[in-house]
């Protein structure tokens, strides 16, 4: 009775992301009523620098209103449905894009598509850019909610570009022309690369040495860039975020042909922690993209009043200037709990420099380095250590081992907390990895239960919520 | 003129081997693309003119109108759906717009300038909301709780705020004067109708696929349910003759031209209240539609966005009051949209819902939701607004009768100089018949009148064709976005021109 699209699985809510998503919300943890509960790693949030936000919001405390403090009251603003977008909200994003990217390259309020979150920004991009079938190779691992949302209501294929930890996941020249021979040899249309800058899952932004490999790459292909910027004004350390704008301007190629093929996406949802106001956009050099971009937009335009409170907002430079150098500040003392506390444990992770969450090595704690390993790690660490981090797998990671965990999306305590755990299962699992060593001989194999592989039968999933 | 091809963008398709270009038989083999070309599909490359081909029913002989539309030449490695026209902007409805917004009308600083009279809006009740936001301040400033700004800006579930869909619920049970009842665990939110009608066509129907649609129809669907779904519309022609009304025979006809093309039928999609009637679908109608659906084993989509623009409640039969006499039976074939853009005037907020009585319908909607979520914050203002019972009975009462005196004052206005127009009793337009006053009755004579209207009267009205009206010379006219004094001069300029035509 409905669609094939209805009824198939892209939309991808059968993955372990999302599964043990559920099993934090049956049983989350809270320091009071529920101190045994599990610990939320699992979401890419924002939390720290909202303290900022409501200060502004209490000397401003005519903002989030309509009293008419500008020409616009309440009238204009909630008959205003435009796509073309707010323009003073537009005007005040691209500066704060700029001012992420240290006013190293300046961007056109005019090129810029108001989206409903970034999700709906990367959606609309393939719906632009690839026919039903075409293919965009995207560097592994990445972040799971793509294959929903560039392929459901698309058609459009992800091929993988594989990256390894050999070279701490970087993309190289022969992985990416591996991956455009794979897709010929499955007879996809390979229409562009989305890259993730800084990277979700890995906590990294692109180097240059990568930035001009992609350049280089679609200009001889002839193919489109896709940079999601989401997580560009969580850069906390250096070697600091080059956003692929500067790239092309260095290489004076701003006026040419590639810079019509490469388009950003961009949001709100993780540099101000304001996942729920759906504010995101695309910034593109071609024309045609943003005029049709615009079009589509009208099936997720951001409510003009949330345009409006953030207009407001972003305009006041003094604000979004201390906002990002604090919430860099915040990220980077996080980061380095949690990097300090793992290492304490025995637990390596990638070098990162961006983004809410830590790229973890826990290869030594899997029985075996498969991905049933893996799983079987991960539903330990969830039911028995009590914290919902997510499996490299999910992110199609190609080596097994690796598990993402969010580090800005909760208190301090809670934090401290969350390590102790994990300290502690370390421990003993290495103890009885020692121990089972030592009794090599006597030791039975151990069979996996059932529910490691029916992972693919969960098809309700309850409170699942969006793009982190 | 070098090579071109028949696009997606014809719109009615007459058959294999019909005579004339330009004509979409969606056969593979198709005598005019060529063999082996599918007829419908537009070719990437080409530079060419697409014809968009009008038929027109008239004394039983069909007629032809070409309307040529300049392809824009396709951007190398852009999809085919980017460079398609499917996007409907290059229809007369949106043209309007245009010279509206070159030359608007101002009472003071541009009394000769172009009145808008093409844009369902309405504003006949802002005061009774700006009212309601003086006197409830946390219902925009999360009253003042420091948690409050936090825990709403960080929720993004795409089942939507509770405490929202419960008042959502209950404000569509208001508008349907307690006859019907909805829950809450069935509102699916969106950023606005236009994205629930679209998030439904992907859901009930598969590329290729049709959903029937009574003309004339509100413009915007020829986007909405075809351009990135691949769903084709084919018309239930509606005839002023029984007053545009939906028949069985109209019905069964549409079904079975859509057979004959091969085209599979997936559902109904009705408006009512109608866009651009302006009149409520009869209850018999209602039970006749439905049967038919359940005949034929296809969905039935009732967008019900002008519900509580209906003149007079106890006239307005909703879907849901139809589906509850008949004990639920067959209603999993059932959803309806709604949205607050009309009957609250905020459509900057991109407020929509699907109710639909499927529970597959409703997972899937949810999680495609999750590509048009509507702001937490203004779902957070609008759960403390509509559940305000008391705000929200009075201001279902006066909107209901300031949008009636309004339209009394047009219908009356335009009688006078004998212009007649379509029985309304709902909505934030009428439709007005000028057709004694084309000079032919075709669509050229209709757009003629069009162009006329805008350039010398000075009126932003939309032509029925854009609607895809079967018969010429019939025009929706707004007339709940402007103030009465507004109103007045468009009246007096209609006047004049009346005056001046009939001479």
């Amino acid at each position: 009775m409905l669609s094939a699209m209805a009824t198939c699985n892209s939309h991808g809510q059968d993955s372990s992301y999302f599964l043990g998503w559920e099993e934090y919300e049956k049983n989350p943890y809270h320091p009071i009523n529920n101190p045994n509960g599990i610990i939320q790693m699992g979401l890419a949030e924002n939390q720290l620098p909202f303290d900022l936000l409501e200060s502004w919001l209490n000397n401003n405390p005519n903002a989030s209103g309509f009293t008419a403090q500008s020409n616009f009251g309440f009238k204009e603003i909630a008959l205003f449905q435009d796509y073309h977008g707010l323009p003073a909200f537009k005007k005040a994003l691209v500066d704060f894009m700029s001012e992420i990217r240290e006013n190293k390259v300046t961007f056109n309020p005019n090129n810029l598509v108001l989206t409903a979150g970034a999700t709906s920004a990367n959606e609309t991009l393939m719906f632009c850019l690839a026919d039903p079938g075409d293919a965009f190779l995207l560097p592994t691992p990445y972040y799971p909610g793509f294959d929903r949302d560039l392929k459901w209501r698309t058609g459009a294929e992800i091929v993988p570009i594989h990256c390894s930890s050999s070279n701490g996941f970087r993309i190289t020249e022969s992985a990416l022309e591996d991956a455009y021979q794979q897709a010929q040899k499955q007879n996809l249309k390979v229409k562009g690369v989305l890259v993730t800058n800084p990277s979700n899952p890995l906590g990294t932004s692109l180097s240059m040495h990568e930035l001009e490999l992609l350049v280089n790459f679609i200009s001889s292909k002839n193919l489109h860039l896709i940079s999601d910027e989401i997580y560009s004004g969580t850069v906390f350390t250096s070697p600091g975020f080059v956003s692929i704008m500067e790239v092309l301007k260095n290489k004076n190629l701003m006026n040419t042909d590639v810079a019509k093929q490469v388009h950003i996406v961009y949001s709100l949802s993780k540099d101000l922690g304001l996942p729920g106001f759906r504010i995101g956009a695309i910034y593109s050099n071609d024309d045609i993209v943003v005029s049709a971009a615009t079009k589509m937009s009208s099936f997720g335009l951001i409510s003009s009043q949330t345009q409006y409170l953030l207009s407001q907002i972003l305009s006041d430079k003094k604000f979004t200037k201390n906002y990002l150098t604090e919430n860099r500040k915040r990220l980077k003392q996080r980061h380095e709990m949690l990097e300090k506390a793992l290492q304490k444990a025995g637990i390596r992770c990638l070098k990162g420099n961006a983004g809410l969450f830590s790229w973890v090595d826990m290869k030594r704690l899997l029985s075996a380095q498969t991905f049933k390993g893996e799983m079987e790690l991960w539903k330990k660490i969830v039911y028995e250590v009590g914290l919902n981090i997510s499996p490299g797998s999910s992110c199609h990671c190609s080596e097994p081992g690796w598990f993402r965990v969010c580090f800005a999306n909760m208190s301090k305590e809670t934090l401290v907390l969350a390590m102790q755990r994990l300290t502690s299962f370390v421990d003993s699992t290495v103890k009885k990895t020692n121990q089972s060593r030592h009794n090599r001989n006597s030791r039975k194999p151990k069979s996996l239960p059932k529910w490691v592989f029916s992972l693919s039968s969960f098809t309700t999933a309850r409170s699942v919520k969006n793009g982190a | 003129m070098s090579m071109w091809r028949p696009c997606a963008e014809v719109e009615r398709c007459v058959g294999k081997g019909a005579a004339g270009e330009g004509r979409s038989c969606g056969e593979t083999s198709c005598s005019r693309a060529g063999s082996g070309v599918v007829c419908g599909r537009e070719e990437s490359g080409v530079v060419g003119l697409i014809l968009s081909i009008t038929q027109i029913k008239l004394d039983g002989l069909s007629l032809f109108v070409l309307m040529a539309i300049e392809i824009v030449q396709p951007s190398v490695g852009l999809s085919k759906m980017a460079v398609s026209e499917t996007h409907g902007e290059d229809s007369p409805y949106f043209a309007g717009w245009k010279a509206y917004d070159e030359n608007p009308y101002h009472e003071t600083c541009n009394p000769t300038g172009v009145i808008q009279m093409g844009l369902a809006e309405n504003q006949v009740s802002f005061d009774l909301l700006e009212e309601y936001l003086e006197a409830n301040l946390e219902a925009t400033n999360w009253g003042q709780k420091v948690s409050g700004f936090r825990e709403n800006a960080l929720f993004q579930d795409y089942h939507g705020l509770l405490s929202f869909r419960k008042a959502m619920a209950s404000f569509m049970e208001e508008v349907r004067g307690g006859k019907a009842k909805f829950d809450p665990e069935r509102v699916v939110l969106t950023a606005g109708a236009t994205a629930a009608n679209e998030l439904l066509t992907f859901i009930l129907a598969d590329p290729g696929d049709a959903l029937l649609v009574p003309t004339p129809y509100y413009p915007g669907f020829d986007r909405d349910l075809r351009w990135r779904t691949g769903v084709q519309i084919v018309p239930i022609h509606c005839e002023r003759s029984n007053n545009f009304q939906i028949t069985p025979e109209a019905l069964e006809a549409a079904y079975d031209h859509a057979r004959s093309m091969n085209i599979k039928v997936r559902g109904v999609l009705i408006t009512n209240p109608s866009n651009p009637l302006g009149a409520t679908i009869q209850r018999k109608v209602l039970e006749e539609i439905l049967d038919f659906v359940t005949r034929k084993n296809i969905h039935l989509v009732t967008d019900e966005i002008y519900s509580g623009s209906a003149f007079y409640a106890d006239e307005f039969v909703s879907i849901a009051e139809v589906l509850e006499s008949r004990n639920y039976k067959d209603s999993e074939r059932c959803h309806i949209v709604y949205s607050l853009s009309k009957d609250l005037g905020l459509p900057g907020f991109r407020v929509g819902t699907i109710y639909s009585y499927n529970d597959q319908v409703v997972t899937t909607a949810r999680r495609m939701s999750s590509f048009t979520l509507i702001s937490s914050q203004t779902q957070f203002l609008l759960a403390s607004m509509l559940s305000d019972k008391e705000f929200t009975q009075k201001y279902i009462k006066i909107n209901r009768e300031r949008l009636r005196k309004r339209y009394e004052m047009i219908i009356n206005g335009l009688k006078k100089v004998g212009i007649e127009c379509l029985k309304g009793n709902a909505g934030l337009f009428c439709w007005m018949n000028l057709s004694p006053y084309l000079k032919e009755p075709t669509i050229k004579g209709e757009l003629e009148m069009w162009k006329t209207i805008m350039h010398e009267v000075r009126l932003n009205i939309s032509p029925g064709s854009s609607c895809h009206c079967s018969e010429p010379g019939w025009f929706r006219v707004c007339f709940a976005n402007m103030s009465e004094e507004t109103l007045e001069v468009a009246l007096s300029r209609i006047h004049e021109f009346i005056k001046t035509r009939k001479q």
